[in-house]
């Protein structure tokens, strides 16, 4: 009789834990050395890349003990960024038990406290692994300190390993075996399967990753979905090997995929519960929320003729990332676009790089913005997330602005500088404590709007990268919100305007003022940008005009080469955008829209 | 041939003593090639006599190059007499002279020839700049040309100017000037200094060694054509003057470019000459063997060819007229661009003149930017 472990894999970014799962899976026997490539479970280019995990996949190790007895090992990976968090929690409530690795030469992390957190949440055991130890740099007497005082756990309890080398593997196989306990027996019961995942297969259709909870599943089942009572027919289940791998039949404690003629991931929602039609479960397995976007932009083709193009990209995008809405949504100055929602930044870049990697689209996107909360004059309350979208200003009693609490993890040193950063963010209600000597985790409550532009890149920054952060939503809170126009030759250009807090307007004017300038060429009349808050301009600039532009000779075959070249600019102008009669480039629209981080 | 005005004949000589820096025209060093001449005026001769049928008699003849002054007086007498009998009468004959080449015989012989119009590429009256342009004559040898040209008693002397050297001073352009009003010159053209694709000027600027200023370039432009239109000059394209005559109206022009601009129909002899029969424009093979090699094969010379339909001939003269003082015909411009010329009218650039869109001063130094704003579809 076969046994079952599930587990997951936890650390702070870059402590090693692909390196563990592949080193796993080799271990296991998945794959030949030949076959190898490194981090086979971040297979998305974006998540090699960055170094990332924006997906989860799982694979079941084949492992059997000195005793012969034979066990899969689930080890189900979790995505590793602030805006995925929900998901995290879905995955880890599909396990019995976590590896939380350290790095051993930089020790306990901001993420390594939280992981841990999540962990205990959800009743998991726990079991410390120490990474990199043949690194010189190592200090893993320091770590063990850490794991007793930061932690609470038993620092003889940690597994010494260097997933790079190998050295420790087994001993990780060994303690995951023996110390995380076996899933419950409860096979009995009514069918209750949780869903941490699903992706979308070209030829199969929707992929769910699964863990059953209770009872047993079959192909031919009917099972229903208690989220929004879908049901479908089971047509295959089985485990995850590297590649799917079909069965018979599965019951509680197994983890699996199921393929059940699903047309889009969207029908599926991570967190949610499936069980019988027939001889249903009473109620859903607990935690199940549904995300919901918390930024905004929109996405244009760099050409317009490119818009159907891109109508198709979305719709074959959509059909893999469950957590992206989008809608038709139309500039004057850049045409036929989309409105898009995302969890966070990251996955708007993640979103914008797949887009433009996998389905080769050149886009623009808007400036991201959260949704904002006003109160009309009639007591009508309306959120907007589109600039295009912001009431009239004499009819706003109220205007609000949603506020995230945050969590920053940081070596003390630094101090002075994050809390200056999130004072410049607008953050109140600072409180902070000290987790262990020499570290400090900062809280502050602040404008989610600040933390989506460049928040992370500066707290990195000045933090030498030892700043980590996490933050949850905490509601709406009272702000002074206005529109932001920017206008090329007194016509406001619709795609460059933003809803911005009142203090925050003129620098970002000027700032977009000045990429303008930058961007747009010299032409025959002069032009004036500028940056205005209804009709009061808080910022301008202007392009000066050009003094000559003409050749000096025209003769017999310059004819030719003068009439070839209007006919070349005419076309070229198909792809500039007037405004104003003024002809912006794209780039100029790249440049302001792409960089927000200087 | 629809339009009215006789067609005009133009025989590049592609001969130089040598290249200069800033030149793209074709043409090879003398060099080495002086063989060659022969080869090429019975090429020449070649060429004429299967294309000049169907073309009524000419009333232009321009002979440039390259420099025609290298060759012969004999042999530009014979180039002369290839077309003799297709001149009508009166015809304006141009040739192109090198100040360094320009002699008592030289001059008589293109007299006796029939030549009745010289144009000097003087380019500069100052030896540094000259030196620095790579030119073989110094200011010297120019002054001393143009002296003998008076006395060979020709009829109508053009100078070429070069101006907008990198980092020249307003006032040696204006001095460049000055010498060139005193010498009393029915015609001057002033080009700005352009650094062309694939010559040893574009090397040089790629490299950063010469840095060219537009804006000072603009002023140079506008300075040297307020004081050639005071000296009784009229600046009749962007970088021609030609001194008034006379009679209220008539100016000394030279009657061969103008057919260029107003898209007369010009039949171009030589290495790299084009044509225009008023519906194709064409193009010779651009070097000495292909185009004696083509010839010799097929009778023709042409290495490309196009047919010019209503949309392509609105464009032409458009950044052709826009480019000359008499401007272009509203008509062509048409009316959806009412907005257009308003607003080029209003920036001080053009004038409404006799249903015709005539740039100022100011529109002539933004002529290729006034045809883009006309040229282009109406802003919807």
């Amino acid at each position: 009789m076969r046994q079952t472990r599930n587990f997951s894999i936890v650390a702070h970014i870059d402590h090693g834990k692909s390196t563990l799962a592949d080193r796993l899976i080799q271990k296991a026997g998945l794959i030949s050395e030949r076959d190898f490539h490194d981090q086979l479970l971040d297979d998305m280019d974006i998540e090699r890349e960055r170094g990332i995990t924006i997906k989860s996949n799982t694979v079941t190790l084949p492992y059997r003990d000195e005793a012969g007895q034979d066990y899969d090992l689930n080890l189900i990976d979790t995505p590793g960024h602030v805006d995925f968090t929900y998901e995290v929690s879905r995955a880890l409530a599909a396990c019995e038990g976590v590896l939380l690795l350290i790095d051993a030469t930089q020790g306990v992390e901001a993420q390594t406290l939280a992981h841990l957190y999540s962990a205990l949440e959800h009743d998991l055991t726990i079991v410390p692994v120490i990474n990199k130890i043949d690194l010189k740099a190592a200090d893993v007497e320091r770590v063990k300190e850490q794991i007793g005082s930061d932690l609470g756990l038993d620092p003889d309890e940690a597994v010494l390993i260097s997933a790079k080398t190998g050295q420790g593997v087994e001993e990780i196989l060994k303690a995951i075996v023996e110390r995380i306990p076996a899933p419950a027996q409860r096979s009995a019961e009514p069918l209750a399967c949780l869903v941490f995942d699903a992706y979308y297969d070209s030829f199969r259709g929707t992929v769910v990753s699964f863990r059953i909870v209770s009872g047993r599943l079959e192909p031919g089942d009917v099972i229903r979905f208690f989220s929004n009572g879908a049901t479908h027919t089971v047509e295959e289940i089985g485990r995850f090997s590297l590649k799917h791998k079909p069965t018979r039949a599965m019951q509680a404690g197994d983890v699996g995929y199921l393929i059940a003629g699903i047309k889009t991931v969207s029908d599926v929602l991570i967190g949610d519960t499936f069980t019988h039609k027939h001889c249903p479960a009473e109620k859903p397995l607990p935690g199940f929320k549904e995300v919901k976007p918390v930024v905004f932009s929109s996405i244009y083709p760099i050409s317009s003729d490119d818009y159907p193009a891109l109508s198709d990209a979305m719709e074959k995008y959509k059909l893999n990332d469950a957590a992206l809405t989008y809608q038709k949504d139309t500039s004057i100055a850049l045409g036929q676009g989309f409105r898009c929602g995302f969890l966070g930044l990251l996955h708007l870049e993640v979103a914008q790089e797949r887009l433009e990697r996998e389905y080769g689209q050149s886009i623009i996107m808007t400036m991201p913005s959260v949704r904002y909360r006003f109160v009309l004059s009639n007591g009508q309350a309306v959120e907007v997330d589109n600039p295009a979208h912001f009431p009239d200003p004499v009819q706003v009693r109220v205007s609000e602005e949603p506020f995230i609490l945050t969590s920053i993890m940081i070596p003390d040193r630094y101090m002075g500088a994050v809390m200056q950063l999130c004072l410049d963010c607008r953050g109140v209600n600072s409180s902070f404590s000290y987790p262990a000597p020499g570290r400090m985790e900062i809280h502050f409550d602040l404008p989610l709007a600040e933390v989506i532009f460049d928040f992370y890149d500066k707290l990195k920054s000045i933090t030498q990268g030892y700043g980590s952060f996490d933050y949850e939503l905490i509601g709406y809170r009272p702000s002074d919100l206005v529109k932001l126009d920017i206008l090329v030759n007194s016509e406001p250009v619709d795609a460059l305007a933003t809803m911005i807090h009142r203090d925050r307007a003129r620098t970002r004017a000027l700032q977009i003022c000045k990429r303008l300038k930058d961007e747009i060429p010299r032409q025959m009349f002069k032009i004036a940008i500028q940056g205005a808050i209804g009709s009061t301009i808080i910022a301008r600039t202007n392009i000066s005009a050009f003094r000559k532009d003409v050749t000096a000779k025209c003769y017999g075959g310059d004819v030719s080469r003068k009439r070839k070249l209007l006919e070349k600019q005419k076309r070229g102008k198909k792809r500039m955008k007037m405004v104003g009669q003024v002809q912006i480039p794209q780039s100029a629209f790249v440049s302001v829209l792409r960089t927000q981080k200087d | 041939m629809a339009s009215r005005e006789r067609p005009g004949l133009y025989i590049h000589v592609p001969f130089c003593e040598r290249k200069c820096p800033y030149c793209d025209f074709y043409s090879v060093p003398l060099a080495g090639s002086r063989a060659g001449i022969g080869g090429y005026l019975e090429s020449v001769a070649c060429e004429w006599r299967q294309a000049a049928s169907g073309w009524p008699a000419f009333d232009t003849l321009y002979i440039g190059g390259g420099t025609p002054s290298v060759l012969d007086p004999e042999q530009i007498a014979s180039l002369l007499d290839t077309a003799r009998a297709s001149l009508a009468q009166p015809a304006e004959i141009t040739v192109e002279l090198n100040p360094a080449d320009v002699r008592a015989a030289l001059l008589a012989a293109l007299r006796a020839a029939g030549v009745n119009r010289l144009s000097l590429g003087v380019q500069s009256f100052a030896d540094d700049e000259l030196a620095w342009l790579g030119r073989r004559h110094d200011s010297a040898a120019a002054v001393r040309a143009i002296a003998l040209i008076r006395e060979a008693d020709f009829g109508s002397l053009g100078l070429d100017l070069i101006y907008a050297l990198p980092g020249q001073d307003p006032s040696r352009w204006r001095r460049n000037l000055q010498r060139a009003v005193a010498l009393a010159p029915e015609h001057l053209s002033c080009y700005a200094l352009t650094v062309a694709p694939g010559t040893p000027l574009w090397r040089r600027a790629a490299r950063g060694e010469i840095v060219t200023d537009e804006d000072a370039s603009a002023a140079l432009f506008l300075d040297g054509s307020r004081l050639l239109c005071d000296a009784g000059y009229e600046h009749y394209e962007v970088s021609n003057f030609a001194r008034l005559a006379g009679d209220p109206g008539a100016s000394l022009r030279s009657r061969h470019n103008q057919k260029y601009w107003s898209r007369t129909p010009t039949l171009g002899l030589g290495p790299a000459a084009h044509s225009f029969d008023g519906e194709r424009r064409w193009w010779n093979a651009r070097d000495l063997d292909g185009y004696a090699a083509a010839l010799a094969e097929r009778g023709d010379a042409r290495a490309g060819e196009e047919r010019i339909d209503a949309a392509m001939a609105r464009l032409e003269a458009i950044a052709l007229g826009v480019r000359t003082a008499d401007g272009v015909a509203l008509a062509v411009v048409g009316d959806e661009q009412r907005c257009n010329v308003d607003r080029i009218c209003d920036a001080g650039w053009a004038t409404r003149r006799e249903g015709a869109l005539c740039p100022t001063r100011e529109g002539l130094l933004r002529a290729d930017g006034i045809a883009r704003l006309l040229g282009s579809d109406p802003d919807t």
